[in-house]
């Protein structure tokens, strides 16, 4: 793998869902390519397959037909426990209602993904702590969920996408919990975060959260309708 | 996933859930806390009639001839009616059975009774356990001396009026009082107190010290047998590998005085302190292998609680696996967390069983005359059989966890 590999490559993705008697053709054919430290928001009205494909692209679920690449490896042959590693290492995922287990600490839901990595106790410690500090929470390591703001939530949660060094993060409607001006923060973060070499995959529906990344991908109807690049980000 | 960390997890989740996990594992605990409340007993018992009943009551190393055997569970009358049809044992028959010996032993007789001592003032001690006794029973049972002298075979073989008593019944008799040189009447008959026997203790709550032994050819005798006859010969072998020998000797012995021909059956016992125990090691068979038999059907109910425990358990959480899986969870991972906290929750379960049943045990041991032994192989038998339970109630649901779509499970509200 050289640097200059896409991060991901998609030919052909389609994928189909049989719902009682009918047939979904949720995705009907997507190809698209993501260099390595694209900002790359997904937009499309709700039914244009925006999370179908999302799925695919994390592995979290699989085409019917069409083949992926994720950094150069082909990820639509894999098992369900390879797909399982490819979660692990190479997919940092945020959601849109920040997912964090409530009964654990902060410090813990950043542990997570390193538990199923095999990470030692200790280095869990130090990394996970290591990377709140990053997110700026490093006064809040201890604290549960629900002590936490929505915007220190989503922050959370983000340390925790990132604590593998994933190829790329996911992020799904990651403001769409959250007040307008956390909102802000959440998307500086994301700036922050792809300044320093961070492939960002932003799916949306808000054009105003659309526009910081350099790219927008519109689907529409299981394909893709338009694809633009932007010199800059509005901030 | 290592196992500290599931089972934390799963601790986690209990104390969250306490209730909810309490009533789970009530059958676990109750099945448990019946093993463990009668293997305890039953253990106790055990070591009781190993250690002091076979002592107390048969002596050790000690033969004893009867005219029926000691122990005995049938129950047909025709058995019964041949049994008090026996010959009984008299006093000759010991002195044949002491010159017929080819191994070294001590000789006795010993016969048993019932009845009312009273003292010089009057004291009246009832259900006095009477023993007319040839000198050589005290060596063989191993009785010792609290104050004053036993009586000496010179004694025994004049009938000398004087008796030994135990503990109780001389502090009952004469409270304050030495008893030493005083008088009792026993069945209407006077006796000399000439000593007092070393405190023994109780066998099932019944007093060993509440005993008078007088000679065996004293008017003791009357008390308890006809003239001329005993209850017991007892015979203990200098040598204790000399008990086999001894044994063919009697039979040799009372075959030939009781005109026995080959072939016919012998009209007298000869018993040891492990045959009268054999008795109890057949009925204790019956109850270690019987009882974690029931408690098992308890295990199965309290496992099939467990189940729908974490059945609930995996769809209330069904969001939380979604996220695991989308973290990088994978199928065994899932399942092995799942299968931790079920074995976790039970063998807390167990614990705490094993906790109620020691206390229980302890209790009938205070309230009642039983013992009890606390076991640590039943203890961990008790353990394994919770996470057992456990681990096999866990199964179906943890599959069900792993299997879940993680797409599926974290659109999940």
């Amino acid at each position: 793998m050289s640097a200059a590999d896409p991060v991901i490559r998609t030919e052909g993705i389609t994928k189909n869902y049989v719902l009682g008697a009918e047939t979904v053709h949720a995705l009907r054919g997507v190809d698209l390519t993501v260099e390595r430290n694209e900002y790359v928001a997904i937009m499309g009205p709700s039914g244009s397959g925006k999370s179908t494909f999302m799925n695919v692209i994390g592995c979290l679920d699989t085409p019917t037909s069409g083949k992926y690449w994720l950094n150069s490896q082909e990820v639509s042959v894999l098992t369900d426990d390879q797909l399982a590693r490819i979660r692990n290492k190479e997919i940092g995922f945020v959601f849109q209602t920040f997912n964090l287990l409530p009964r654990a600490t902060a410090l813990h839901n950043v542990e997570l993904p390193l538990i199923y990595a095999g990470v030692s106790q200790k280095e869990r410690r130090e990394r996970a702590a290591a990377m709140l500090e990053r997110v700026r929470l490093e006064e809040r390591m201890l604290h549960r969920p629900a002590e936490l703001s929505g915007g220190q939530r989503q922050r959370v949660a983000i340390a925790r996408a990132l604590i593998n060094n994933p190829a790329i993060l996911l992020a799904d409607e990651p403001t769409g919990n959250l007040d307008s001006q956390t909102g802000i923060e959440i998307m500086a973060l994301f700036e922050e975060l792809h300044a320093a070499g961070q492939t960002i995959v932003l799916v949306t529906h808000e054009h105003d959260i659309a526009e910081h990344a350099r790219r927008t991908i519109t689907l529409r109807d299981g394909v893709i309708s338009s694809d633009v690049r932007r010199i800059a980000a509005v901030i | 996933m290592r196992i500290i960390e599931g089972v934390a997890l799963a601790l986690g989740m209990i104390r969250a859930q306490k209730l909810k996990s309490f009533f789970g594992v009530l059958g676990v605990i109750i099945g448990v806390m019946f093993l463990i409340t009668v293997v305890s007993v039953v253990e106790g018992l055990n070591k009781y009639m190993e250690e002091d009943f076979a002592k107390a009551v048969f002596g050790l190393n000690t033969l004893t001839v009867q005219r029926q055997p000691s122990v005995s569970f049938e129950s047909d009358p025709e058995y019964w009616r041949a049994m008090w049809r026996r010959p009984r044992l008299t006093l000759q028959d010991a002195d044949a059975i002491e010159a017929g010996l080819s191994v070294p032993a001590i000789v006795g007789v010993a016969s048993d009774g019932n009845g009312t001592i009273i003292s010089e003032q009057g004291i009246e001690v009832s259900n006095v356990w009477l023993t007319a006794a040839s000198a050589e029973f005290f060596t063989i049972r191993d009785y010792e001396i609290e104050r004053g002298r036993l009586f000496t075979a010179p004694e025994d073989r004049m009938g000398v009026p004087v008796v030994v008593l135990g503990w109780d019944a001389a502090n009952k008799a004469f409270g304050a009082l030495d008893p030493l040189g005083r008088t009792v009447r026993i069945n209407g008959a006077q006796f000399r107190v000439i000593g007092v026997l070393k405190k023994q203790g109780t066998l099932f709550g019944m007093s060993l010290d509440n005993q008078a032994i007088a000679p065996s050819r004293s008017v003791m005798s009357r008390s308890v047998n006809p003239r001329g006859y005993v209850d017991n010969i007892l015979v203990r072998p200098n040598v204790d590998t000399d008990l086999e020998q001894a044994r063919m000797d009697i039979e040799a012995v009372m075959r030939i005085r009781h005109q026995l021909r080959p072939g016919e059956d012998n009209d007298f016992a000869i018993d040891t302190a492990e045959d009268s125990l054999s008795f109890w090691q057949t009925i204790k068979r019956i109850l270690l292998i019987a009882f974690p038999g029931l408690v098992s059907i308890a295990l199965v109910v309290g496992g099939i609680v467990i189940m729908n425990i974490m059945l609930v358990s995996v769809t209330e959480r069904t969001r939380e696996i979604g996220l695991r899986k989308a973290l990088g969870a994978r199928r065994a991972d899932i399942m092995w967390q799942m299968l931790v906290e079920s074995a976790t929750l039970s063998g807390l379960g167990a614990a705490i069983g094993i906790g109620i049943g020691l206390a229980l045990a302890k209790l009938v041991e205070a309230v009642s005359p039983l013992p009890a032994a606390i076991s640590p192989f039943w203890m961990a038998v008790a353990t394994i059989m919770g996470v057992t339970v456990g681990v096999v109630a866990g199964f179906y649901p943890a599959s069900r966890a792993s299997r879940l779509d993680p797409v599926v499970a974290l659109r999940q509200e």
